[in-house]
């Protein structure tokens, strides 16, 4: 049985090295990619604040950063093609190796063990190794800053011929490989991680612990972890091509081109390919993004609402809608690449139809709020926050799936505005409100609620006055990924006026994440002990100790009797009842709400 | 819950899933293999699907049965040598499911020569592809980036697919070698579970099942 192999495990590591470094105990590697995580997402917020110095102040001199960042600046001016570079290394660290590796890195190695009452996760070497291969791909992404031309700068879609010449842009040589090499390496850590989530989560569930019973983050990250073992695995392919492409001289991708009058020898490659290969996995990978955090944001208002979360059954049935039609839509990316014209309006068709089950799941989150009883706890100021910014950006999404809307706006700063405040501002107010909610759980210590309140406020308003503004450039016709807009005409001198209050706007959003690492760091040494259960929570996660022990749970592992929503149950002496508690001492008539999962499927399967 | 009566489909339903055991018995190694198979056939299902538009959209693609024929006695036999080895790892299939089953025996014996004889087959497989290689390279002047016969992708997506099946095959050998090792140490009875053998054969029986996709698309079409 799957239990008696993981108390094997169970013999507590006692040296430093094999407790806190090759530590193979779940909690401690969730620890390590949340922290390893972070830190590629402050870099990768460094590198927006580059940019929007240079889209607010144009070539304005600013001689620190020529010390700061000598490869980048020169005489404190921003170089042209250093431009290039950062947003293709801002999009990569955001995408992959912050939002991708945190929320399933990290959120899924803390939650999945411990809310399905498991001792560790199914075969925890391959999970420390998962860690330690998205170690390595963090450092060969981060030395390609370091080679000659410079980082990556054919965008993080990498499309060719640009990526798949060498001497397209000054990135494109070794930045460009050291691109595609981190991105294998990636998808490999990414593949190890993912089949442990998905193990764990079928197969090393606690008695009682049935599918209907399971917390909505385990379902989210759950599908999310297929999603990525399914996506993943064209761009792994693409990659292997497009290395073979610079280095083997065939021509998957490449056309034939002439790069400074000189001909590349290549001939009959078709770039759209590695547009598909891309957007395969591309698509599929902004729900990767979004899955989790919309798990996590319903587990912290049904807490924080002290509600059952409205609608747990067709909850689960979205996520697995949305991942099942992520897969079907990613031609929406691809409108004007010459892609058939017909094509376009079924990719058009599929993807309106995930509005349904976004727009459920909202429906549900509002619901759930409804005269619930509500705390607003910072983790819940990040969740309420979440479901702002996704009907935000969900709904420029609608404009933007359709070809007649999307032909016009497309590769405009309207483009820029939906994806980040939908699926960057989406999954980061998740994060933020996982953080918030958890971190007593895996550090032990409480971050500080005030800190936390400065920090939602600023972010909020503020991402906002970044991201709204963005709408009326791309209805200007302010093409994205340009470093300077001096000299065209179609651009009214107004939007420089906008893009400086973005800037502005930009500067101040990155100040409150310095206050969040502030309180990370001085809540991590010095703030208040953690109870076991602070928000009052029915998982599993709050009935063991903070921060668990080696094992999680004393000798006995724990038995579930309820689903995890049943907060504020008429009749019941407090206003949440953990799954642990069985059904008999609680005299309940009617259970209420839709009451799944509770009274539903499970009963019958105890004792 | 006792197994007495037939159970139902709800009963298997809400009993298998219910918590604290495996849906279906499936042990979580097996679980995680079939996963993985199921990624790595997306990769593999890539490559084909990459392969088949490129040639969908190209108007030279070379003649495969011309191309891989075996000049014997004065003749030309198309795919001869395709055939031969396609032969070969579908027989090691067959000798891998005759080593899960010793191994369901708690035959080590019988087991670890199964195994070996799997992996001499592996590898038999393996040295005609370095042998087909050399010929395409050596006598046919096939290269990544072009060839005589028409458009320059048939060598790329050949020593790409070829390639990277045959890098699935030595890898599939080192497994069974490993899993034979573990066989005669006795360390599946020590275990009391000869599992593995099964889990690294469900590997192996992929490998061989994406051989045969590859042999339809490439060689036949």
């Amino acid at each position: 049985m799957a239990h008696e192999t993981a108390q094997t495990h169970l013999h507590e590591p006692r040296s430093f090295w094999t407790r806190y470094i090759f530590s193979q105990d779940h909690k401690i590697i969730a620890a390590q990619y949340i922290l390893t995580s972070l830190f590629m997402g402050f870099v990768a917020l460094v590198l927006s604040w580059l940019m929007r110095l240079q889209l607010g102040w144009p070539e304005h001199p600013i001689p620190l950063l020529s010390k700061l960042f000598p490869g980048l600046y020169q005489d404190g001016v921003l170089k042209p093609e250093s431009y290039l570079a950062l947003i293709t290394m801002h999009g990569t660290l955001m995408v992959f190796f912050f939002i991708t590796a945190i929320l399933l890195g990290g959120f899924g190695n803390l939650l999945i063990p411990l809310q399905v009452g498991a001792r560790d996760m199914a075969y925890p070497f391959v999970n420390m190794l998962s860690y330690w291969v998205f170690l390595l791909s963090c450092i060969v992404i981060l030395a390609s800053f370091f080679v000659t031309g410079g980082a990556a700068a054919a965008g993080w879609t990498a499309y060719p011929p640009l990526s798949g010449v060498q001497k397209a842009v000054p990135g494109s040589g070794l930045g460009q490989d050291l691109w595609l090499i981190a991105m294998a390496i990636f998808i490999v850590s990414s593949v190890m991680g993912g089949l442990n989530y998905v193990t764990t989560a079928l197969n090393m569930r606690t008695r009682g612990m049935s599918m209907g019973r399971l917390p909505l983050t385990v379902w989210a990250l759950l599908i999310t972890a297929i999603l990525g073992l399914l996506a993943f695995p064209a761009l792994f392919a693409g990659a292997v091509l497009l290395l073979l492409d610079r280095h083997l001289g065939t021509s998957f991708f490449v056309p034939y081109v002439v790069v400074g009058g000189e001909h590349i020898p290549h001939e009959g490659g078709n770039p759209l390919l590695w547009q598909h290969l891309f957007w395969f996995l591309g698509h599929p990978e902004v729900y990767i993004a979004i899955l989790p955090a919309m798990g996590i944001v319903s587990e912290v208002i049904s807490t924080n609402a002290r509600k059952p979360i409205f609608g747990y059954r067709v909850m689960v049935l979205s996520i697995c809608a949305i991942a099942f039609l992520s897969f079907i839509v990613w031609g929406h990316h691809m409108f004007i690449s010459g892609m058939n014209p017909y094509l376009g309006t079924a990719f058009m068709v599929t993807t309106l139809l995930i509005a349904v089950p976004s727009a459920i799941k909202t429906f549900n989150w509002v619901a759930t709020l409804w005269r619930g009883n509500l705390r607003f706890t910072t983790a819940m100021l990040f969740a309420i926050g979440f479901v702002s910014v996704f009907v935000t950006g969900g709904l420029t999404g609608i404009f933007l799936g359709n070809p007649p809307v999307d032909i016009q706006l497309t590769d405009t700063y309207f483009v820029v505005a939906h994806f980040h405040i939908v699926m960057g501002m989406g999954s980061v107010f998740g994060i933020f409100a996982g953080l918030y909610h958890w971190f007593p759980k895996l550090f032990g210590r409480m971050l500080s609620e005030r800190l936390g309140r400065w920090h939602f406020w600023l972010t909020f308003v503020g991402v906002y006055g970044i991201f709204f503004p963005m709408h009326y450039l791309g209805f200007l016709n302010v093409p994205r990924r340009y470093y300077g807009f001096s000299g065209y005409d179609f651009i009214p001198p107004d939007a420089q006026t906008i893009q400086l209050l973005i800037s502005i706007a930009a500067l101040i959003v990155g100040a409150a994440q310095l206050l969040f690492l502030y309180n990370f760091i001085h809540s991590w040494i010095r703030g208040p002990k953690a109870p076991a259960n602070p928000w009052q929570g029915t998982t599993l996660e709050w009935q063991a100790p903070s921060p668990p022990p080696h094992g999680n749970w004393g000798p006995e592992l724990p038995v579930v009797h309820r689903w995890a929503y049943d907060y504020s149950v008429p009749g019941a002496p407090e206003d949440y009842i953990p799954q642990t508690v069985p059904l008999e001492p609680v005299p309940v008539e009617d259970r209420g709400g839709d009451g799944v999962g509770s009274g539903g499927n499970g009963n019958a399967l105890d004792r | 819950m006792a197994l007495s009566a037939p159970r139902t489909a709800a009963e298997i339903l809400s009993g298998d899933w219910s918590g604290g055991r495996s849906p279906f018995g499936v042990s979580w190694q097996k679980l995680m293999m079939w996963i993985f198979v199921l990624s790595d056939a997306f990769i593999f299902g890539s490559f084909l699907v990459s392969y088949g538009t490129t040639r969908a959209t190209l108007p030279n693609w070379p003649n495969a049965a011309e191309i891989f024929a075996l000049h014997i006695g004065g003749r030309e036999i198309p795919l001869l040598l395709i055939a031969i080895m396609t032969f070969i790892l579908v027989s090691s299939s067959g000798t891998m499911a005759l080593a899960v089953h010793a191994a369901y025996e708690r035959n080590r014996r019988r087991a670890a020569v199964f195994l070996t004889l799997t992996m001499l087959l592996g590898l038999t497989f393996v040295g005609c592809q370095a042998y087909e290689w050399t010929h395409l390279i050596r006598d046919l002047g096939v290269r990544p980036w072009g060839n005589p016969f028409g458009a320059p992708q048939f060598g790329a997506y050949f020593f790409t697919l070829t390639g990277f099946h045959g890098l699935h095959v030595l890898s599939g050998v080192i497994l069974l070698g490993f899993v034979a090792r573990r066989v005669l140490q006795g360390a599946y009875d020590r275990k009391g579970s000869y599992e593995m053998v099964e889990v690294a054969g469900l590997y192996w029986h992929f490998v061989d099942l994406v051989w045969v996709f590859i042999f339809t698309f490439f060689y036949l079409f």
